[in-house]
């Protein structure tokens, strides 16, 4: 909200500057985030009324003036102004004046002599643009100070408003919310009922009374609604952010902002019958101020006519009763709505007036009638015209029920001492009506407040009046408890840790991504949609976090980087039935040489299976890679990885297609795992060393191509054979002296006795068993 | 017998003239081979009276150890001078760049939460978590924030349907944390931090659509304002290692504390808002059945791309979410 500091001090005064109040203010939780003046700094500019101008003997663009500025003899001072002209009265700047960039000096103008200059409101620094000069009213005071006549020594501030504190969307409730955080009085105008002059009246009639616990209507006749608004009026409105637009418009905003009430003035005329205040009807619309027509629904509360609704209930005016020029007999309308009924109706239709955000928020239910009464005083003050009586029909208000407000509770919970007398001082000062005994208040909330329903709404109320600041930061007194560290479960910063060690840089990348990515690259056309992306290309939950790295890869290899490997630690999301479920994954991408470019090293491009080395230091344990297809990756270079039978990730090789898709020059390896499935680690358990050394014996045996090598290793390893430890392949071989279709293991066979020494004999036999075991389950034979 | 003292020097001059093992060897054998000149005087020694050979065999020997001295040292002379050619050889440029794999990192805001969880940890902070897909009850409406309550439109929400959105706020795991503690009979104290990521539909150079939050909630029996501007502060002041931090409260809203603040921190002469805090609300307690005449808590929540920006001095958020290798590469 913004307004006008000197319309605040009219009702409060402060000794604070503008800088200090804008400080209390904030402190004190009316944030002001902003706070401009009204006018540049500048002086010696007058109100000044030009008499006669003259063409310039030596330039088209020029005009000799001869101005009035309030003194013994007019000033001759050369303009070149398209407006100015004998009879305008415009600010003069006089010579010695300071103005924003320029000093102003007796000067000679294309040889004619100038003392002072006619000045725009750009120049004096009101407003960013100016098209000549600025034009003052016809009864302005020549010679009066411009500072003065504008009311330019003046601020905008504007106040960023939490939702709780609607009681300070008006100039009234700001200035009561200085006065509390100050201790200033404030000095309200006394508001008189105007006096009816005419016994017209409209006929109210309020259906469902707690949706409009209070209705004033009043109509007034005989309005010339073609009355110009008074200029001070104007500029309040303005520094309020409100342009003016017709007189009655003008008056019913002014009041909006003076007092916090929104108000609506009907063309009389344009009405049939008398008032009803109801929730619409099926099938009923309205074409409202901004000719927006809606289809209203039967919880949008209406104003309505014998012929139908004329305005949505605190939210905007209908167009056909809508006051202009030709008005000359208005109803006016001030009521209450709760906030429950308003709130959502504007939201639902894509606006939001300055009713609607009271409304929702609250608006003081007390003050209703004295708003109709303030309007009808300004409306017959420049408008004239004869007020009718007020009807007013008043339904079931809010109740303000008292709230409890235990020192004990306000000590403990704010942690600093605190006296009953404060509290009741501040309590004053809030202008809270309450009683006490006991160390317990009592207090009543007033009507103009929304957010005082419980004892914390008080304490909160009581610090903010005492100051945040004034509390102290206290360390708390606990009882301390050692926190657990499950040593079977790894901390997900392991696997950051270890994928960084081996070369792997972190990135973040967004949850939602590019459908695309989901439907081509992934397979999936059924992902999560998001009902408002904040752009096309970030509209599905991604199910997978490759889409992100291939992305950032490529941005990263335009940015002529050659090699990359990325991570991303991050959830993945699908949709089960009526649940979302939520899997954090750890993902990899290995693109380039599988070293840095350096001396020494031969620059070879990473490959699957240091790829898969990395994925199994990460892993931790022995997982199961069995070859499978995945749409995202080459069919031959494809696994999945298992953990205790269960799926647990992915590893491969980007398929080609995609690999030329993206203009990638080389092959990219991608992992993808399930991050929470490879935490789990066994806590160690002793097992006895051998006194005994190990006897190694080395075997090339020839086999199908087809077998797989793991099978063969794990064959061995669950076989236990006896004195064999371990198995492990150390060559593979394919070509001349092997048949057509076979291949040649080498293995390195580690054999072990805990009891005593091996001898040869022992370790043939070992290994003949180890051979037979082969020949049945692979059909391998030694290879000689 | 003929004075063989001569072959001394004799040979000191050949094994001198002989530059590695091989020559030494030939000229070894001139004077101790088989046909060596002092084996041919050992042989002669049988020509010689029982009377003479005593003294002109000792007068050999004598001759022969000066000559095994002379070649026993020639011998480690030329190993010696073999062995520094070849350590000559092994020798290499140490100042070359060592053969490296390449060097990861971490995402500077991980480096953040690292520091914050550790912070934290040190005094009894347990890490919760809790989906980012979440519904409107807890996103909300658990929350104290109604359907319709004006509060909601300070929170820019990406909807996934009706009842579901992308968290706004790392709130929600609170509730759920309470919720679950009550339900496994773990009463207070309860100290959680709940860093993750957030949404907001809002993009531009300060805001990104998405990012991280840690939310902090400590409830206990006497847990009270000033102790959260403790801890608060305790953590700035640790975080930035810099002791003359301050933080300052401004009374602020949030549905679901009571009182509430905006929290701002001391820096470079001015003050930075980090986040909002309060008390937690009764509403909020009433919601997972925790007494609130007998326990108090409160709840923060900190903005974790902020504090990695003022950390390491980075100057636009979008870095964070850009990828770009140099960028994150300055954070190892």
């Amino acid at each position: 909200m913004q307004f006008s500091e000197n319309w605040l001090r009219s009702l409060v005064n402060t000794d604070l500057d503008s800088q200090a109040l804008s400080h209390a203010l904030t402190m004190a939780g009316l944030e002001v985030e902003d706070i401009q003046p009204v006018a540049a700094s500048f002086n010696k500019v007058v109100v000044a009324k030009i008499l006669s101008a003259e063409k310039h003997p030596d330039a088209d663009r020029l005009q000799v003036c001869k101005v009035d500025v309030g003194l013994a003899e007019p000033l001759q001072i050369v303009c070149g102004a398209t407006n100015a002209r004998a009879g305008l009265i415009a600010p003069c700047a006089m010579v010695g004046a300071e103005l924003p960039g320029i000093s102003i000096k007796q000067a000679k103008v294309r040889g004619v002599d100038s003392f002072g200059m006619m000045c725009s409101s750009k120049e004096l620094g009101i407003s960013a643009e100016a098209s000549g000069l600025l034009e003052l009213d016809a009864n302005a005071v020549i010679g009066q100070d411009i500072r003065e006549h504008l009311d330019l020594d003046d601020h905008l501030l504007t106040l960023k408003l939490t939702p709780n504190r609607s009681d300070c969307l008006s100039i009234a409730g700001i200035a009561r919310d200085v006065s509390a955080i100050t201790g200033a009085a404030a000095s309200f105008e006394t508001i008189l009922p105007v006096p009816a002059e005419s016994q017209f009246a409209k006929e109210v009639v309020v259906s469902d009374q707690s949706a409009c616990p209070r209705y004033c209507g009043r109509l007034i006749s005989g309005v010339n609604a073609q009355s110009t608004t008074p200029a001070w009026m104007i500029r309040r409105l303005e520094r309020s952010g409100l342009r003016s637009i017709n007189v009655i418009v003008d008056v019913t905003n002014y009041v909006l902002i003076a007092l916090g009430q929104p108000m609506h003035a009907f063309d009389a005329a344009k009405l049939s019958g008398g008032i009803s205040v109801r929730f619409a009807k099926a099938n009923e619309s309205l074409t409202l101020l901004n000719d927006q027509t809606v289809a209203l629904k039967t919880d949008d509360l209406v104003i309505a006519d014998a012929g139908g609704a004329v305005a949505l209930a605190g939210v905007m005016g209908g167009k056909a009763s809508a006051v202009g020029d030709e008005t000359t007999e208005i109803f006016l309308e001030s009521a209450f709505f709760p906030p429950s009924v308003i709130a959502g109706k504007a939201r639902r239709l894509g606006i939001s007036t300055d009713s609607s955000y009271r409304f929702e928020r609250g608006v003081d239910f007390g003050n209703t009638r004295n708003a109709i009464e303030y309007a009808t005083l300004l409306i017959k003050q420049i408008c004239g015209g004869s007020a009718g009586e007020v009807t007013e029909v008043i339904g079931v208000l809010p109740v303000r029920n008292p709230v409890k407000l235990r020192m004990a509770r306000l000590v403990s919970v704010l942690g600093i001492p605190f006296t009953h007398d404060k509290a009741a001082q501040l309590l004053m000062q809030l202008g809270f009506a309450f009683t006490s005994s006991d160390d317990v208040f009592s207090v009543t909330p007033p009507s103009y407040r929304f957010d005082i329903a419980i004892e914390e709404d008080l304490i909160e109320e009581i610090a903010r009046l005492h100051g945040y600041d004034h509390i102290p930061a206290t360390k708390p007194v606990a009882t301390l408890s050692i926190l657990g560290a499950p040593e079977a479960r790894r901390h997900q910063n392991t696997l950051r840790a270890n994928l960084a060690a081996t070369g792997y840089q972190e990135v973040v990348n967004y949850s939602f991504v590019d459908e695309s990515w989901e439907r081509d690259l992934l397979g999936n056309v059924a992902p999560i949609r998001l009902k408002n992306p904040i752009a096309s290309n970030l509209s599905v939950m991604r199910t997978s976090l490759w889409g992100g790295l291939l992305d950032t890869l490529v941005y990263n290899l335009n940015r002529k980087l050659e090699r990359a490997f990325l991570f991303e630690i991050g959830a993945t999301y699908y949709q089960k039935r009526n649940t979302f479920v939520e899997t954090t994954c750890i993902s990899g991408l290995a693109y380039g040489s599988a070293r840095p470019e350096q001396w020494g090293a031969d620059g070879a491009d990473i490959d699957f299976f240091e790829v898969k080395a990395h994925v199994d230091a990460l892993i931790g344990v022995s997982a199961v890679y069995e070859k499978a297809e995945h749409i995202t990756l080459h069919p031959g270079q494809t696994a999945r990885i298992l953990l205790d039978g269960v799926v647990i990730g992915w590893l491969g090789k980007l398929h080609p297609k995609w690999q030329q898709h993206y203009h990638l020059t080389k092959s990219a390896f991608l992992f993808e795992l399930d991050a929470d499935a490879i935490l789990n680690r066994q806590i160690p358990s002793y097992q006895e060393v051998s006194k005994f050394l190990p006897v190694r014996r080395d075997l090339a045996v020839v086999l199908d191509e087809n077998i797989a090598v793991n099978l063969v290793l794990s064959t061995v390893k669950n076989a236990n054979i006896p004195l064999i430890t371990d198995i492990a392949l150390f060559d593979l071989y394919q070509g001349q002296g092997i048949p057509e279709n076979k291949k040649s293991l080498a293995l390195s066979v580690l054999m072990h006795d805990t009891q005593k020494t091996l001898t040869d004999n022992d370790a043939d036999m070992a290994i003949a068993s180890l051979l037979q075991l082969l020949q049945s389950e692979f059909d391998a034979v030694l290879r000689n | 017998m003929s004075d063989l003292t001569h072959l001394i020097s004799q040979a000191q001059t050949d094994f001198a003239s002989a530059t590695n093992m091989n020559d030494l060897e030939v000229a070894k054998a001139k004077y101790l081979g088989k046909t060596g000149l002092l084996t041919d005087a050992l042989k002669g020694l049988g020509k010689l009276s029982n009377e003479e050979r005593p003294a002109a065999g000792a007068a050999i020997n004598v001759v022969k150890q000066a000559i095994e001295t002379a070649l026993t040292a020639r011998r480690e002379a030329l190993l010696n001078a073999e062995q520094a050619k070849q350590l000559a050889q092994e020798s290499i440029d140490v100042t070359l760049p060592a053969r490296a794999q390449s060097q990861g990192g971490l995402h500077p805001v991980t480096l953040t939460l690292q520091r914050i969880e550790q912070l934290f940890h040190s005094i009894g902070f347990d890490v919760a978590t809790g989906p980012e897909i979440e519904t409107d009850f807890y996103n909300f409406t658990a929350l104290n924030i109604p359907e319709d309550h004006p509060a909601r439109a300070m929170h820019d929400t990406f909807y996934i349907d009706e009842a579901n959105v992308l968290r706004t706020h790392t709130s929600p795991v609170q509730v759920r944390y309470m919720e679950n503690a009550l339900k496994n009979n773990l009463n207070p104290p309860l100290k959680i931090i709940a860093p993750g990521r957030v949404y907001r539909v809002d993009s531009d150079a300060t805001h990104s659509p998405m990012f991280h939050q840690v939310e902090g909630l400590w409830v206990d029996e006497d847990i009270s304002f000033a102790n959260l501007k403790g801890v608060v502060q305790d953590f700035l002041q640790k975080f930035f290692e810099r002791d003359d931090l301050i933080v300052r409260f401004r009374p602020s809203f949030f549905p679901f504390t009571e009182p509430s603040a905006e929290m701002d921190m001391s820096w470079n002469g001015g003050w930075l808002e980090i986040g909002g805090c309060g008390m937690v609300h009764p509403e909020v307690f009433r919601h997972v059945n925790i007494d609130s005449e007998k326990y108090r808590g409160f709840a923060f929540g900190l903005g974790v791309e902020r504090l990695t920006m003022l950390r390491y001095g980075v100057n636009d958020l979008r870095h964070f979410f850009n990828n770009d290798l140099r960028f994150l590469s300055q954070f190892r």
